[in-house]
């Protein structure tokens, strides 16, 4: 079963409190996700470590059922 | 504890100064990320050597540990990560891959 954009979104927000999210369709499958991701924790981290903050947030669904979510992160004050 | 697939992967790693671990082939991509990272490479004319991960699955799952990082395409440049393809996108997209490739000595042919 692939993983819905609440889905999704509510995992990031556990790990990320503070996080703005924001969940884009690129298909029209309710497989294929665009995840634009704001976090006060991002804050002096590469955008590596941004993006594997994101995915041990997922805790391993990333690469697995979600094998299509397009990440974007940035760090807000 | 040495782990020989991990082995293999660093030895390629330091062999190869822009290496990109990839599903199928420049030229027959079986992925969209994987073609959109090549794209990108090709566009700014850089020589890279390319790892099908589709026919190696114990560098498919090793590369991921690897890397901590659970997808593929994976770009390491000098025998530094530098991403997915997300992420060279958005360096790509913000003129910043180009400056980051040269300031490691990559040459760019079409820069």
């Amino acid at each position: 079963m692939p993983m819905s954009a609440t889905e999704i979104e509510t995992m990031i927000r556990q790990a990320f409190p503070d996080a703005d999210v924001t969940m884009t369709a690129l298909a029209d499958d309710n497989d294929h996700w665009s995840a634009m991701v704001t976090s006060s924790a991002f804050k002096g981290k590469s955008r590596v470590q941004q993006h594997q903050m994101v995915y041990a947030a997922l805790q391993g669904r990333m690469g697995g059922v979600l094998h299509a979510l397009s990440l974007q992160t940035a760090a807000k004050d | 504890m040495s782990n020989p697939v991990h082995d293999r992967i660093q030895s390629e790693v330091s062999a190869n100064d822009v290496l990109l671990f990839m599903k199928g082939t420049p030229v027959f991509p079986q992925c969209g990320f994987s073609a959109a990272t090549v794209g990108i490479l090709t566009n700014l004319g850089v020589k890279f050597k390319a790892i099908d991960v589709l026919k190696d699955p114990e560098i498919r799952q090793g590369i991921k540990e690897f890397s901590n990082w659970p997808t593929i395409p994976q770009l390491y440049v000098k025998g530094e990560f530098v991403g997915g393809c997300d992420i060279l996108r958005e360096m790509y997209e913000a003129d910043e891959l180009a400056p980051f490739l040269a300031e490691k000595g990559i040459i760019l042919e079409n820069a």
